[in-house]
């Protein structure tokens, strides 16, 4: 290329900048989403969570392909002479069936709807209160922080597993117990972590600025300080989804929560455990369903943190940089190879 | 409330008073002390002039303008902005007032939200207020960008795309949004490079023309000061030393704070360097929770005598004679003695040409 050519294009560069529609600048959002891009592991987890959710979503168009309700038992087809559960792909049944030849797929995908409806809904009231009152504590501060202080530290040491026990033998176990129970014992920590960054944020010059301009305490609160704390509270709330999935699932399997037989991951392996010397499938995919979709929302959540701080764009960039190095090394070298037997031959 | 007496006074600050209690203890939580921020400061800013405000880090200067912009309560005195008593103001009835006074900010870094585009943050006083919406809103605040130097393309972009020198063309640009008589300029070039401390000094200079603006400006930079102000005011330790019109306060300091002070910001000059009698303070400043007694200045005064450990000089007038720091006649009150007096509170103030030691008792370090 020529040193007029590069010129050439340098100016036509600037023009072209110059004469454009107004200049659109990339908010945090977009860089976040381009960084969480170009981190393999993230996407793959985030592929995994929106088909899951996808899967639970279609649920019935399963139990319509398969001919298999959910709730319909086939002792027929189902089991097998000895009246056990029978194998993945025997009698169209895809992934088997369970202890009373329901179809095994199905009834985990009617799981994923509980386990994720549970694990969002909850997670997302929780989150709405963490924020609400951690913003309240961290502005106001004073009497309304000591009490939240003092709240937050006595639900935080309280044991969870023997209150859910408690309330599930009061009330009776049901999904609403189950989601009041994970609510209460996730917006605690949501507030805490809000509460800190509203401490921080609070003596900003900006929101002097902004007292100065006369806007009340709410507009600062909600206008000025939420939008800085939205990206801690997406990353603490996506790591508390899969935390919520596990604690339902704990709940069922200890017969408090989901009760049978509406499917739940949770209350299929608790039934599983009786034949998982028979039908190991019975216990080993609603487990793989509960893994892979905790794992993926961890995954996803560690990802999003990485892809908020800034400083990740330069590691990942500095990872490509080196990779396309060695790419181009390695065609050199293989370039060099075949000269040589060229020469050779 | 004494009805204003000059109608080319826009504030006159009096007597104004702020102490911050010092907290301690864990879960009963009681007052120790006070830090005497500022105490008992009387001040006068005219209608489109600028007063200067120096002294060195933690003599009150912020908390001073903070206490006149209505954004922190006062301890006691007053606050009279055209003609109106602004410390008893409930935050209702503040609101109105806050469109005249507006403040910029020192640091462009954390005075911008980064989390919103510079449209949203210049509009934001429109919106406030509910003056403009819409398409309006985004008309005048590209007029605004405009108009201190921004290009108006750059309306949807995000504070951290700018340089210093810009984001405190955006904080000055909302500051002017609602038209303010008074803008409170809060070291608002400290924190930027020297080449562009010039860009922005000059454009508050175009602007305050232009609208007629009233400035209170803070700095430590005692060149930026006498660049920018039609009077200034030195502090210390939460009193004003000496208050005077610019060249008069530069030229013929009478407080030996503002001496030392002056003898230590560099010269660019290097006649004026050498020619220079350069004043060195001992120790450190004291502490504001426990202000030392009678002149706040005496501990490292090297004139102080008995009198000024034990008596608090009075901020009086003095004539403009040249030679002799004579008294021109105790006034009433600080406020009361014109626009042009020259003001300072010592016991031994200092006549022009004279060593900061000749009548003191101390030998210099």
């Amino acid at each position: 290329m020529s040193v007029t050519e590069v010129q050439f294009q340098a100016s036509g560069a600037e023009a072209g900048q110059a004469s454009g529609a107004p200049v659109e600048g990339r908010s945090q959002w977009q860089l976040t989403w381009r960084r969480l891009r170009s981190d393999k592991v993230s996407m793959i987890a985030l592929i995994v969570v929106v088909l899951m959710i996808v899967l639970a979503i279609i649920a019935p168009v399963f139990a319509a392909i398969t001919h298999h309700p959910v709730d319909a038992a086939y002792p027929i087809q189902g089991e097998n002479a000895a009246g056990n559960p029978v194998g993945p792909f025997t009698n169209g049944f895809w992934l088997g069936t369970d202890s009373t030849g329901r179809d095994l797929l199905v009834r985990i995908l009617y799981g994923a709807r509980i386990s994720l409806f549970v694990g969002v809904v909850s997670t997302f009231i929780a989150a709405f209160l963490g924020v609400t009152i951690g913003l309240m504590a961290g502005y106001f501060g004073g009497i309304i922080d000591t009490l939240l202080a003092r709240f937050t530290d006595a639900v935080l040491a309280f044991p969870y597993v023997v209150l859910a026990l408690a309330l599930a033998e009061a009330f009776g176990p049901s999904l609403t117990i189950i989601m009041i129970l994970i609510t209460f014992f996730s917006w605690a920590g949501i507030a805490r972590i809000v509460r800190g960054q509203t401490l921080s944020i609070r003596e900003k010059e900006y929101i002097e600025a902004a007292r100065s301009l006369g806007a009340g305490p709410f507009r600062i609160m909600f206008l000025d300080i939420l939008p800085n704390l939205l990206a801690p509270v997406l990353v603490v709330a996506t790591l508390y989804i899969p935390q919520a999935i596990v604690f339902e699932a704990t709940l069922s399997f200890l017969g408090l929560g989901i009760q049978p037989p509406t499917p739940s991951w949770g209350n299929m392996l608790a039934d599983a455990q009786n034949f998982y010397q028979v039908a190991w499938w019975y216990l080993a995919f609603p487990a793989i369903f509960l893994l892979i979709t905790t794992l993926a929302f961890n995954l996803l959540g560690d990802g999003i943190r990485d892809a908020m701080d800034p400083r990740t764009e330069r590691l990942v960039a500095a990872r490509r940089m080196r990779r396309r190095r060695d790419k181009r090394r390695t065609a050199l070298l293989d370039g060099q190879t075949a000269l040589q037997n060229e020469q050779e031959a | 409330m004494a009805p204003s007496t000059d109608d080319n006074v826009l504030v006159r600050v009096e007597n104004l008073v702020k102490y911050f209690p010092v907290k301690a203890g864990g879960f009963v939580r009681h007052t120790v002390g006070n830090v005497h921020a500022v105490d008992d400061v009387s001040l006068v800013i005219e209608r489109g002039k600028t007063l200067g405000l120096v002294g060195e880090t933690g003599s009150g200067k912020s908390t001073l303008a903070r206490c006149v912009a209505g954004l922190i309560p006062v301890t006691s005195g007053k606050v009279i902005f055209d003609g109106r008593d602004i410390t008893k103001l409930s935050r209702g009835a503040m609101r109105p007032l806050r469109r005249e006074v507006q403040m910029i900010f020192q640091d462009p870094y954390s005075s911008l939200n980064p989390r919103r585009r510079v449209g949203s943050i210049i509009g934001e006083p429109f919106a406030i207020h509910k003056t403009a919406t819409g398409a309006e809103r985004k008309r005048q605040v590209q007029e605004l960008m405009e108009r201190v130097g921004l290009n108006p393309e750059h309306y949807n972009r995000f504070p951290a795309e700018f340089s210093g020198g810009q984001r405190q063309r955006i904080g000055v640009a909302r500051a002017l949004a609602l038209r303010p008589k008074l803008i409170i300029c809060d070291e608002p070039v400290s924190a930027l490079d020297v080449s562009i401390q010039a860009q922005v000094l000059n454009l508050l200079a175009d602007l305050q023309q232009e609208y007629g603006l009233s400035y209170l400006f803070i700095a430590h930079d005692l060149e930026v000061v006498r660049h920018v102000s039609d009077k200034v005011a030195v502090m210390y330790l939460g009193r004003v030393g000496e208050a005077a019109p610019k060249e008069d306060l530069y030229t013929h300091p009478r407080h030996p704070y503002t001496v030392a002070l002056l003898s230590a910001a560099p010269a660019a000059d290097p006649d004026t360097a050498a020619a220079r009698q350069r004043v060195i303070l001992t120790g450190d400043v004291p502490s504001p929770i426990t202000p030392p007694a009678g002149c706040r200045f005496h501990p490292r005064c090297p004139r102080a005598q008995e009198i000024c450990g034990i008596q608090e000089p009075r901020l009086v007038p003095y004539k403009d004679t040249g030679g002799e720091a004579e008294p021109a006649g105790v006034a009433a009150a600080p406020w009361s003695a014109g626009a042009d007096a020259h003001l300072a509170a010592c016991h031994f103030p200092v006549a022009d040409g004279e060593s900061l030691a000749a009548a003191g008792t101390r030998e210099l370090a």
